[in-house]
């Protein structure tokens, strides 16, 4: 009974503390790696709620794919990020009255608030207790829910079509495949058969025409 | 010494207040914006899979597996922006992004 608990202020402790150097860091590479930290330990918490499937997801997603796309991103824009950081104690104020804010009225929420007990005869899908996460999960997203996931997979589908169209971009001078002209190219297009005269050689116009 | 529904939620909620001040403390770097924006993402999928599993509904970790999608999806975005933004302006300064401003 001790050890989950313990387990719980571990991870929870890691993560906040990892999301504190997220928002505190000086360089932004540091502030993605204590994000991977911070998203590690939330998918610790997530195996201790028993959502294992989601904290796997999150692993490989978060660390395997977004944390990476930061890094990348980050190590091509060549900034000066020590400019970007002037006027950090100087918004630090507000940002703590209005973080402060926050904070004060979601403890007031979570404190004064019990859940009402009929809350439990509304469940739409409850978990099995027989089948595995990943399986509970299968057996509604795929049946129940089956439009959100097709909408999930359409949002994933833009963002990818966005983002190429946003960022690719055709350099004038690169000489590129097109590959209907080559298709479309004929013999005809490619050669010309001349008669050339004995004992003269090629003429000077009839040159000028070949190397058109 | 039992872990329940509000322990979650509390860690939810300090993480979500993390997420607003970094985006109040990093205003001129957007990347750290970026990160902030997924910090608070992260709280919103503690919150849905604490109700989740605390109330016995797996409707919650359908949810939060589409948070996950759209987080991934903006940040894919997002950074796609900032690169072209970087390519015509040479900065990522918040500020410097005053081009419609008339």
């Amino acid at each position: 009974m001790i050890l989950p608990a313990l387990f719980f202020y571990l991870f929870a402790a890691v993560c906040v503390a990892s999301a504190v150097m997220v928002v505190v860091s000086r360089n932004p590479v540091h502030s993605v790696l204590y994000l991977i930290l911070a998203f590690v330990n939330a998918s610790g918490l997530f195996v201790l709620m028993g959502a294992e499937f989601l904290a796997m997801i999150l692993i490989v997603v978060y660390v395997g794919a977004v944390a990476v796309l930061f890094l990348f991103v980050i190590m091509m824009l060549d900034v000066d990020f020590s400019e970007l950081r002037e006027g950090f104690l100087e918004y630090l104020p507000v940002g703590l009255v209005i973080g402060g804010i926050f904070m004060f009225e979601l403890l007031l929420i979570v404190g004064a608030w019990v859940i009402n007990p009929a809350v439990t005869k509304t469940i739409t899908a409850a978990i099995p207790t027989n089948v595995s996460n990943t399986e509970a999960l299968g057996l509604v997203l795929y049946t129940k829910y089956i439009f959100y996931f097709q909408i999930a997979g359409l949002v994933l589908l833009v963002a990818m079509i966005g983002a190429i169209v946003l960022t690719l971009r055709h350099k004038a001078n690169v000489k590129r495949q097109d590959i209907t002209v080559q298709n479309a190219r004929t013999p005809d297009m490619a050669m010309a058969l001349r008669k050339v005269t004995s004992g003269q050689g090629l003429q000077e116009a009839d040159a000028a025409e070949w190397v058109k | 010494m039992t872990i329940g529904l509000g322990h979650y939620l509390a860690v939810g909620a300090i993480l979500f207040t993390l997420g607003i001040l970094g985006i109040f403390l990093n205003r001129k770097n957007i990347i750290v914006i970026l990160m902030s924006i997924e910090l608070i993402l992260l709280s919103v999928n503690i919150n849905l899979v604490a109700f989740s599993t605390f109330l016995g509904d797996i409707v919650g970790q359908v949810f939060a597996l589409l948070v996950l999608t759209v987080a991934a999806a903006e940040a894919a975005i997002g950074l796609a922006v900032l690169v072209v933004y970087f390519r015509n302006r040479g900065s990522i300064a918040v500020e410097d992004v005053n081009l419609m401003k008339g």
